[in-house]
């Protein structure tokens, strides 16, 4: 497997704040990271340097061997934070998975396109809110949408931004075996950033710990360590590891 | 009743209100969905300080207004690109900066009077062939630049998916900035600076409550943007009232009445 991803010593600033130091990693094709650390570790910062929406301030970042803003925009798929979505927007579902394919909002979507948006609404079983106003799905509905937007162009990485927030056990529950599903088909590279570590150490094939630095990479029990977690964490992470371990041993 | 149709000053103002209609309600989409409603009237204010140094250089009006007011647009969008301020904050500092110079540019020529007020209230009756022409222009150049619609209208939705998807969205917003600052001052020749704001707002958001999609959220105002500039004219004629006016009462009449029938129907959105 080659690397897919490759940092070398990235610094991100803003201002006097420092978002993420000296970060080194690489990540081999196919994995399925999941990204944690408390809020305001850099997790988004992370994913926004690999789509080229920030630049380092110090450092190399390499996404198939290329900078970011040379990647076509076809090979990445992106879940964003639901938070910044405007329900007020006219739109129906089918819309925005059509950006998926056409990388603009549609005017009008042709008969191939659609129908390719239909399959990639059947694979996430929401065939059926084609023709729903944005603004009367679900938290969990509308994570499907995303999803389909992001399988309809098929890219080799995907890049999800606390894709759980806001949708309950079961719509998550649906949204990581989809996920898995594509993965295991397609052999995607797959980074995700949650607060979920049960559902992280469960689907993921890699775990990332993140405070501002690196304080861990690699296999979920290598990662997610009490030592590790108390790092990134302080008292909340030794809370959370014994949480796990009782889900665990139960 | 429609002898009217024979008079030059009515045919001008005609094509004007049509045309004016066209572009406000046009540009008015991207303006109400991206939450600026305030944007038009601060660009027409802008466009007052604009009017105002042309009358005190003793030059045509428009020529100064299209620059100046241009100018103001690139600065409203510069400081909402560098700085974390609201985007009406923005709008109303360099809103009431242009109002104040116009004010001092008036007072510096003592015999002013009639220009500047003509554009403050509009006067679509005495649009001459020139004001069509450039009004012209500005609905061709709306039509020359239709297949940017879609990546404004993705910016408009979500500016980070946007981006993620390499669209050029800062280059795009000083692009769409200059054109609806230009479409405001030629606007305000035919609805006066005090009601420009309500056509780019209304129609749209008329529209927004009667459309599903963005595509028909932007033909439905483009459309009503139209329809009620060639009401309010008649209208005008026929009640013997402002005709500025009467477009904007036309407008508001129809927003009225989509948002009942929207209530009734029991819509939220």
């Amino acid at each position: 497997m080659s690397d897919i991803i490759r940092i070398e010593n990235v610094t991100v600033q803003f201002g006097n704040y420092q978002a993420l130091e000296d970060i080194s990693l690489s990540l081999e094709e196919g994995s399925f990271v999941a990204i944690v650390g408390p809020n305001g570790s850099g997790k988004s910062t992370f994913l926004k340097l690999l789509l080229g929406l920030e630049k380092p301030d110090k450092g190399l970042v390499k996404v198939f061997n290329k900078s970011p803003q040379e990647l076509s925009p076809q090979q990445v798929g992106y879940v964003p934070q639901f938070k910044t979505l405007d329900r007020s927007f006219p739109a129906i579902s089918i819309d925005l998975v059509a950006t998926g394919i056409y990388g603009h909002w549609p005017a009008r979507i042709s008969k191939e396109s659609r129908q390719n948006c239909l399959e990639a609404l059947g694979r996430v079983g929401a065939e059926h809110l084609a023709q729903r106003p944005l603004g009367k799905l679900s938290g969990g509905e509308l994570q499907r949408i995303y999803l389909a937007r992001t399988f309809v162009r098929k890219p080799e990485l995907v890049l999800l931004d606390e894709p759980a927030t806001g949708i309950d056990a079961v719509g998550e529950e649906d949204m990581h075996r989809h996920l898995d599903d594509y993965h295991r088909e397609t052999g995607a590279t797959i980074l995700m950033v949650t607060h979920d570590w049960l559902t992280a150490r469960h689907h993921a094939s890699h775990v990332m710990v993140l405070n501002r630095k690196l304080i861990a990479l690699g296999d979920p029990d290598i990662a997610l360590t009490e030592d590790n977690m108390r790092r990134a964490f302080g008292h909340m992470g030794h809370i959370h590891i014994m949480e796990r371990n009782a889900h665990r041993h139960a | 009743m429609l002898d009217v149709l024979s008079y030059p000053f009515f045919q001008r103002a005609l094509i004007a209100g049509i045309l004016v209609g066209f572009l406000a309600g046009y540009y008015g989409v991207f303006i109400v969905q991206r939450g600026l409603s305030f944007l038009g009237s601060g660009l027409a204010h802008a466009a007052f300080g604009g009017v105002a140094l042309g009358i005190l250089l003793g030059m045509e009006p428009l020529w100064i207004a299209v620059p100046f007011t241009v100018v103001v647009a690139i600065g409203i969008t510069w400081v909402r690109e560098k700085t974390t301020l609201g985007r009406d904050t923005a709008v109303g500092i360099f809103f009431s900066v242009s109002m104040a110079l116009g004010i001092i540019f008036l007072a510096l020529k003592r015999d002013y009077s009639a220009d500047a007020f003509s554009y403050l209230f509009g006067s679509i009756l005495s649009v001459r062939n020139t004001d069509l022409w450039i009004t012209g222009s500005m609905v061709l150049i709306a039509l020359l630049t239709w297949p940017l619609w879609g990546k404004w209208a993705y910016a408009t939705f979500d500016r980070e998916l946007a981006v993620s998807d390499r669209l050029q969205v800062v280059r795009h917003d000083y692009l769409l900035s200059i054109l609806v600052a230009v479409t405001t001052v030629v606007a305000v020749k035919v609805v006066g600076i005090v009601l420009i704001a309500a056509f780019l707002v209304i129609p749209p958001a008329t529209s927004r409550l009667a459309a599903r999609s963005f595509h028909t959220m932007t033909l439905y105002s483009v459309l009503m943007g139209v329809f009620s500039a060639v009401a309010g004219l008649f209208l005008s004629y026929w009640w013997d009232l402002p005709s500025g006016a009467l477009i904007i009462l036309v407008q508001a009449v129809l927003f009225f009445l989509f948002l009942g029938y929207r209530l009734l129907a029991g819509h939220t959105h």
